[in-house]
């Protein structure tokens, strides 16, 4: 049975969201006997209700409150009020993600040391190294059910994963399969294998792909130690005079403002919501917003160096059936500066339906140069870029001067440039993923956009030194010892994987911390 | 009541009224309706002139090209300017506005008089940075792809769950690798 807890009950750890970092955390921390309340802006929907429809899904989904853009992207020109793609419903984004469960590389968490100083770069090294997140890397694996890890099969490749791989082996690329991937290829932990239906984006309706939603969040509730509001959108962080969290302001359900008390607040609501929060909960005692004497709060956003290849056929592939993320080449992943940029980046196959494909192929874009290469939808393949991007000062959430949403509050502005290297970086692997399909006999490819982001990184980054980011290397606020973050936006630096895994094996670790903290009776 | 009879650009109306329903693509305004009848569907028009609604057809199609896909779903998709215009006036003066500002750029014939897709191109170019072309343009992102119609003409099979996903149905079936 889920748990309720009481409003004033000052015993409770209050996480704030329910994706892959607040979900995992809430159960990791039942399973250990603590009281746990999860406050989740969206709705609670359960993956039957799930929907096959790009746009449709979208509205059930996407978390669309208004928010503003700014800087040179091109997302600012193109969805200036949707800076990224992600979800607000319990299970964040782990409804929407695509699957993808890599480890990060050692030398990427020691990104200045291996880099060196990049001009314009605010590179740091992470307070861990690889050999720290092993053990926890481990375990989110087989909490999550990864691929070619503990055992279990790769999924089978698709059309669009077999053109892949047939222009990677052209291409000499050693490393190339289906990925490791939070899917089941077959029956696991009480769910079922992959049905190879084409809709990961919108939900996996057979509850195949790992999802907070279906996963810890009925495992943590079977506990009777994990309370998980929905539609309880969190406004502002309390303190005391002392300086420590006391509890948390959120709008209700029906919009009425509730306070509930906490022993230990996590704040596990994205890179944009996150340090808007923080920001938004500013005091007489904290006026740059909570755990802000770095004034690294928002600052550094960072989203992967991302885009697409899509290329044409002159012969039908039907690109959209079976898994979105079919397969990945890891060659490009290596630090090689040689190529004329530091770092790397993963090459991904996508498949996007046809209204996302008009929406996203060139955003704006119109007249026969566009509409012909849709004209051969059912002949084109496509994969992903991602890549690791440098962190910048300037590239943040900010509290926008004017706007706010309808319970008073600022709304994020967010603001992003790439920098030279995050261009050089794409324009190589445009060039490589124009390259292997041409050599499987595309007739025609496109280099198309980056979208509105996923991978939202680190605005709340971690650090060594109190003056060089907000957290330490628990996640634990270098000015507040009972106010954690947990998502995203701890990321020191962004590495070149999809960063799901890292966030739940960091949110497996924090929740060992935050357990033997209270248990020592320091928090 | 008076009928109007507007075809493809390149026919005169001669032309058009010698070869009758035999033209096409032909689109008739009779009273407040737009009609094709070799398509054999009518759109009525509550708030914009009908002739403005058949000269958002044709920009509807020059914007996306797609010759394969019969008017009637770029008719469908520009519907609901119709409809917004009757619930805002600035909306219906937009789009008012933006078509006399098509037709008086295309010279005599108006903008439908041009007979080459890139003649009306060449017009479309000219307004590209106006609201009103970004209306159009926008709306049809989403109003003329994401019509489950439209969506076989381009090969897109769409809603998989109900069927099994593709796991039995040919998910991996690429034979010419």
């Amino acid at each position: 049975m889920a748990a309720p807890y009481d409003l004033n009950d000052d015993g409770v750890v209050v996480i704030i969201g329910s994706g892959a970092s607040g979900g995992t955390l809430g159960n990791e921390l039942a399973q250990k006997g603590i009281d746990v309340v999860i406050l989740e802006a969206g709705p609670r929907i359960e993956y039957t209700d799930f929907i096959n429809d790009e746009w449709d899904s979208f509205g059930q989904l996407a978390w669309l409150d208004n928010r503003t853009t700014g800087g040179g992207w091109r997302v600012h020109k193109d969805f200036p009020n949707l800076p990224a793609w992600i979800v607000k419903a319990v299970g964040g984004t782990t409804t929407h993600w695509a699957g993808a469960s890599l480890r990060f590389d050692e030398h990427e968490f020691k990104a200045l040391t291996t880099y060196g100083k990049v001009d314009g770069a605010n590179l740091l090294d992470w307070p861990i190294t690889l050999a720290d997140l092993e053990p926890y890397y481990a375990k989110a694996e087989d909490k999550m059910g990864v691929t070619r890890t503990n055992g279990i099969e790769g999924l089978p490749g698709n059309n669009n994963f077999k053109v892949f791989k047939a222009g990677a082996d052209k291409l000499g690329y050693k490393e190339c399969h289906t990925g490791r991937m939070s899917i089941n290829s077959a029956e696991r932990d009480g769910r079922m294998g992959c049905q190879q239906t084409g809709f990961c984006f919108q939900g996996c309706k057979w509850g195949a792909k790992w999802s907070t939603l279906y996963t810890e969040i009925p495992k943590g509730e079977a506990t009777g130690k994990l309370e998980v509001r929905p539609n309880s959108q969190v406004l502002k962080i309390e303190h005391d005079d002392s300086g420590k969290v006391t509890s948390v302001v959120y709008a209700d359900k029906d919009g009425k403002q509730q306070s509930q008390k906490a022993r230990v607040v996590c704040v596990a609501a994205n890179s944009i919501e996150s340090p808007r929060l923080l920001l938004n909960s500013a005091s007489a005692k904290f006026p740059d917003g909570l755990a802000n004497s770095s004034g690294q709060v928002g600052k550094n956003y960072m989203r992967h160096t991302t885009g697409s290849v899509y290329a044409i056929f002159d012969k039908p592939v039907h690109f959209w059936r079976g898994t979105v993320m079919a397969g990945i080449i890891r060659d490009e992943s290596k630090h090689d500066p040689s190529r004329g940029f530091v770092g790397g980046y993963e090459l991904e196959t996508l498949s996007l339906g046809l209204p996302f494909m008009a929406a996203f192929l060139d955003p704006g874009a119109w007249g026969r140069s566009f509409t012909s290469a849709l004209d051969h939808y059912d002949s084109m393949a496509g994969m992903w870029i991602v890549g690791e991007d440098m962190p910048q000062e300037q590239n943040a959430v900010k509290l926008h001067g004017e706007l706010k949403d309808k319970y008073g509050m600022p709304i994020p502005d967010v603001w992003f440039t790439d920098h030279p290297n995050d261009v050089a970086m794409r324009n190589h692997a445009y060039k490589q993923g124009t390259a292997l399909y041409e050599a499987v006999g595309a007739t025609r490819t496109f280099p198309t956009p980056p979208y509105p982001s996923t991978h939202n990184l680190g605005t709340n980054r971690m650090s060594e030194k109190a003056s060089d980011g907000v957290v330490n290397k628990w996640g634990q606020t270098h000015d507040i010892k009972n106010l954690f973050v947990s998502d995203g936006s701890q990321f020191t630096t962004g590495g070149a994987e999809n960063p799901t895994l890292t966030i739940v094996t960091l949110a497996i670790r924090q929740a060992d911390y935050i357990a033997e903290q209270m248990g020592a009776k320091n928090i | 009541m008076v009928t109007i009879y507007r075809g493809r650009p390149g026919l005169s109306r001669r032309e058009l009224l010698k070869r009758g329903s035999a033209a096409g693509a032909l689109l008739i305004i009779s009273g407040s309706a737009v009609l094709n009848t070799s398509e054999a569907w009518g759109l009525e028009s509550t708030t914009l002139k009908p002739e403005t609604i058949a000269t958002l057809i044709q920009m509807a199609r020059d914007i996306y090209p797609h010759d394969q896909v019969p008017d009637r779903y770029y008719a469908i998709a520009i519907k609901s300017h119709d409809e917004l215009a009757g619930k805002d006036a600035d909306h219906k003066a937009l789009i008012e506005q933006g078509i006399a500002d098509l037709d008086q750029k295309s010279g005599a014939g108006g903008y439908t008089g041009l007979g080459w897709e890139e003649e009306r191109v060449a017009v479309l170019k000219q307004v590209e940075g106006t609201p009103f072309f970004q209306a159009i343009r926008g709306g049809l992102v989403v109003g003329l792809y994401n019509q489950k119609e439209v969506w076989p003409i381009f090969g897109y099979e769409g809603e998989s769950y109900s069927k099994g996903g593709y796991i039995a149905r040919g998910f991996d079936d690429i034979d010419w690798l």
